[in-house]
């Protein structure tokens, strides 16, 4: 999924544009421009752990920063990477539901070329619009 | 001159008055020379004035002169607040709450160390967990973790992983009281607690540094603090809280921006999200924050134990007969009560001070130091890039203009991005071999970001603010071995 850095946003953090054609498009490449900064060549993951996660918000933006932190979530409590398996986005009564998949296994230095630790998805300039009719998503990490 | 809307007060100081931004309650103050100032990044310019509009705050929105971008805050951002009018914000703190620095002496002479230099480093890289993912030695439950986050070091002294002497040498005595982990939630404690001991990674290092004879600029003083040969070896280590205090600072964030509304609160970027510091919310923040500043101060005093193992492994000696012993450890990340003077009125008055990459620097005789150091100021601990060297300094009487508050490294002249296209890891690692320095790094790519040509020049940050008033430099460091994430 189509996503790239933004050098001229921030001089001491990470800074990405991730995009796609729908909600879960811009989603998986968020997902996977995070991943990224942890771990430059994901390809190398093996689906040893799988994690099932289900999230809810009315603000499709403010789901997109909860969706993130779980991959923050799961490397600090569980030291995992993991890649996004599957990935359904559906409009509720008055709010966003998300259902994902993702798999992957433990960071280790010994098999995989880790990039640089993700702290916190920040909400400075964090945002999520539909431009030219693609979904757009602006976000700059706290490594 | 970078900073057009500016107007200059003396030479290391630069005023942007309040009518440059609508909403402005008080001016910025930028602290740097001419030079350090022309070459700081414009979003600092911004930033540093979205501060001044928040509610309650006093005087100044301040930068000091290792000023760069962040989120919310710059950094090298600091602010004070009235404890009643005013409110609290993460964002003014950072998700690495307790960010912090540590910086450890021994009687050893770089002599002595030189043909052990590898063995240490190599052993040091082994024993202390750095990088993505990383998780510590420290075995603990999550009810013990959240016991020992409410009493900070103290727990450590414990469990035998610090000395008496350890807490007297560190920024509130390595605990900052009122810490409630009920505040905190169950998601923080299982991001955090097995993390105790760990470095991290990003700009998060460990060091062995040498302070040569020509560095010191104050003998006494350096002498005091415990720098007393010449080509000393000294230890120098910086990290947080892990991924505790990122959760901690997140949820709040999120929590915050859906009170806002409730207390008539705007703010002009969501990362400046906050609360009044005395409403319900704010008061929580404020319990979980010094959580995780004792988990900072907990996490840094088990890599102190466990330096302290590694050089009685690697030298067959005691390390106490070593003479490894904390010089001091200080926070640059947090928002705590003090009780300062504010300029133009007759009585000091509590004040609750954001610091988010600015140090504390208090000056002698201030009564909330610690005896060892009441009459000679607080160690300021100033670290610069891994390939240029640190500073240690003191608080001095004039920092009162900024509430003792001075700058907490070099700060970055460039990117992350910029620093990987430019520089290669593994190349670094070879040429910062050539010149003495040999380093043990989990990621190539994170020691390319990490670059010293990517950070501003630590000594004309560090005379700015000797010049500007804020610090006096005791001695500069240099570098000679080094472990990253």
């Amino acid at each position: 999924m189509p996503h790239w850095t933004l050098p001229g946003l921030t001089q001491a953090d990470v800074a990405f544009r991730a995009e796609g054609e729908s909600l879960e498009e811009v989603f998986r490449a968020a997902w996977e421009a995070t991943l990224e900064v942890m771990l430059p060549a994901p390809g190398c993951l093996r689906a040893l752990v799988r994690k099932a996660i289900e999230l809810a918000n009315p603000a499709s933006d403010l789901l997109l920063f909860d969706f993130l932190q779980q991959l923050l979530f799961f490397k600090d409590s569980e030291g995992l990477l993991l890649s996004l398996v599957s990935l359904s986005i559906e409009m509720g009564p008055g709010e966003f539901r998300l259902q994902a998949e993702a798999a992957g296994e433990e960071a280790d230095p010994a098999r995989h070329e880790l990039g640089t630790d993700v702290k916190a998805v920040t909400l400075h300039r964090f945002a999520l619009r539909r431009a030219g009719g693609r979904w757009q998503a602006t976000v700059i990490l706290d490594v | 001159m970078a900073l057009k809307e500016g107007r200059k007060i003396k030479d290391t100081l630069w005023e942007i008055p309040k009518s440059y931004k609508q909403g402005m309650r008080v001016p910025v103050r930028i602290y740097a020379t001419e030079a350090l100032l022309d070459r700081m990044d414009p979003a600092v310019f911004q930033q540093a004035a979205n501060v001044a509009c928040l509610p309650g705050i006093v005087g100044y929105s301040f930068c000091m002169p290792d000023g760069h971008s962040g989120y919310g805050f710059p950094i090298g951002g600091a602010a004070a607040f009235d404890p009643q009018e005013g409110v609290i914000s993460p964002g003014g703190i950072g998700f690495d709450i307790n960010c912090g620095m540590r910086l450890v002496a021994t009687s050893l002479t770089w002599e002595q160390l030189a043909p052990r230099l590898e063995q240490l480093v190599d052993r040091l890289f082994a024993a202390i967990p750095a990088g993505v993912g990383g998780r510590g030695f420290v075995k603990i439950s999550k009810d013990e973790f959240r016991a020992m986050s409410e009493q900070g070091m103290r727990w450590c002294l414990k469990q035998g992983y610090a000395l008496a002497e350890d807490l007297e040498r560190s920024e509130e005595a390595g605990c900052l009281a009122g810490a409630d982990a009920a505040a905190v939630s169950e998601r923080a404690v299982e991001r955090g607690y097995q993390q105790i001991g760990t470095l991290g990674s990003g700009n998060h290092y460990l060091e062995l540094q040498v302070a040569r004879p020509e560095n010191v600029f104050d003998r006494k003083l350096a002498e005091a603090f415990g720098i007393r040969l010449p080509n000393q070896v000294l230890i120098m280590f910086h990290c947080g809280s892990r991924g505790f205090g990122h959760q901690v600072a997140t949820d709040y964030l999120q929590k915050f921006l859906a009170v806002q509304p409730k207390y008539g609160i705007q703010v002009l970027d969501r990362e400046l999200a906050c609360a009044p510091f005395r409403s319900p919310e704010g008061q929580d923040y404020f319990k979980a924050m010094k959580c995780a500043v004792n988990m900072s101060f907990v996490n840094r005093q088990v890599i102190l134990h466990r330096i302290r193992e590694v050089f009685g492994e690697v030298f067959g000696r005691d390390p106490m007969e070593l003479g490894l012993h904390q010089v001091y450890d200080v926070t640059h990340n947090t928002a705590k009560l003090e009780r300062h003077l504010v300029p133009g009125e007759r009585r000091p008055r509590e004040l609750l001070i954001h610091r988010k990459g600015a140090t504390r620097a208090f000056a002698p005789g201030m009564e909330d130091l610690p005896a060892v150091y009441r009459e000679l100021g607080q160690p300021v601990i100033i670290g610069g890039s891994m390939e240029t060297g640190s500073y240690l300094l003191v608080g001095v009487e004039s920092g009162a203009e900024t509430f003792f508050t001075t700058a907490h490294g070099s700060g970055r002249a460039m990117g992350r991005h910029e620093a990987k296209r430019r520089f290669k890891g593994r190349e670094l690692e070879r040429q910062m071999r050539e010149h003495g320095i040999y380093v043990r790094s989990v990621s190539a790519a994170g020691l390319a970001e990490e670059a010293g040509a990517a950070y501003k020049n630590i000594d004309e940050v560090v005379e700015a603010t000797e010049l500007a008033g804020l610090s006096h430099r005791v001695a500069r460091l240099v570098p000679v071995g080094n472990i990253k994430g």
